[in-house]
């Protein structure tokens, strides 16, 4: 088995962060930006797979697993944060919670 | 396409068949267990909660505001400059790694050997985790009109 070099991976996890990077600040309606939070765990999973592939040590698997189960929490609770915030204002838009400025 | 869409809910689509492009690596990298864990979660479990808020919250047309164009130039220099410094600092990291991949190291098996002793205590703090977060989020959406009685 030919494997493919860890380097196209780490291309490819660079360029997913750097889109979810993208998203966060081109964007302002808030799901969108809570979906590239995502994005960019992702990338960090990816990477760490490869590299838990490349080193032979399974515990980058298992950190995999728990960044999973954190990525889960943080959705539920934001989703829930973002119900309770458009019940508020009645929208999404993020420039619309500059009230904890002043 | 996540990010320049403007319905969410095709943002939301395009961001599965990016997760599934994801497990996808994992069955390359030999990471079979995680790649079934990911397509549940992901797919399954978060995508869903997503759309759910999306209609809940009556999302689904475009009526999102937009930035200015400063802004959006601002957004595209930073994340390509953020991108090159990435890939120029990970640049030299292929002369670290002499390994060569074992075929089994994803299995079930495998990881919860590893999962249930050497790293049993994480475990049981994501439970937690977990918890914490279904009471938090179950608080956070409740109706308000029940607070002041209790």
């Amino acid at each position: 088995m030919n494997p493919i070099p860890i380097q196209y991976y780490i291309f490819l996890s660079a360029t997913l962060f750097s889109i979810g990077v993208l998203g966060v600040l081109y964007r302002r309606n808030a799901i969108i930006i809570f979906m590239c939070i995502e994005l960019m765990l992702n990338a960090v999973n990816l990477l760490m797979v490869a590299f838990s592939n490349y080193l032979n040590d399974a515990g980058g698997q298992v950190f995999v697993i728990f960044i999973m189960t954190v990525a889960a929490a943080e959705v539920a609770v934001g989703l829930a944060i973002l119900v309770l915030m458009f019940r508020n204002t009645h929208t999404t838009d993020i420039n619309v919670l500059n009230r904890l400025k002043w | 396409m996540v990010v320049f869409t403007k319905n969410p809910v095709f943002s939301v689509l395009y961001l599965i068949i990016t997760f599934f492009s994801i497990a996808g690596h994992y069955v390359l990298l030999n990471a079979q267990f995680l790649a079934a864990v990911h397509v549940i979660v992901y797919a399954g479990a978060i995508m869903v909660l997503f759309l759910y808020v999306i209609m809940l919250l009556n999302q689904n047309q475009d009526t999102e505001p937009h930035k200015s164009n400063m802004v959006k130039f601002a957004a595209v220099i930073c994340a390509g400059l953020f991108m090159v410094v990435l890939v120029g600092s990970l640049k030299g990291t292929d002369q670290l790694l002499q390994g060569h991949p074992s075929p089994d190291s994803g299995y079930v098996k495998n990881l919860g050997k590893i999962l249930f002793t050497e790293f049993l205590l994480p475990f049981e703090v994501a439970s937690v985790l977990l918890l914490a977060a279904m009471v938090g989020a179950v608080m956070l959406g409740k109706s308000e009109k029940q607070s002041p009685k209790a």
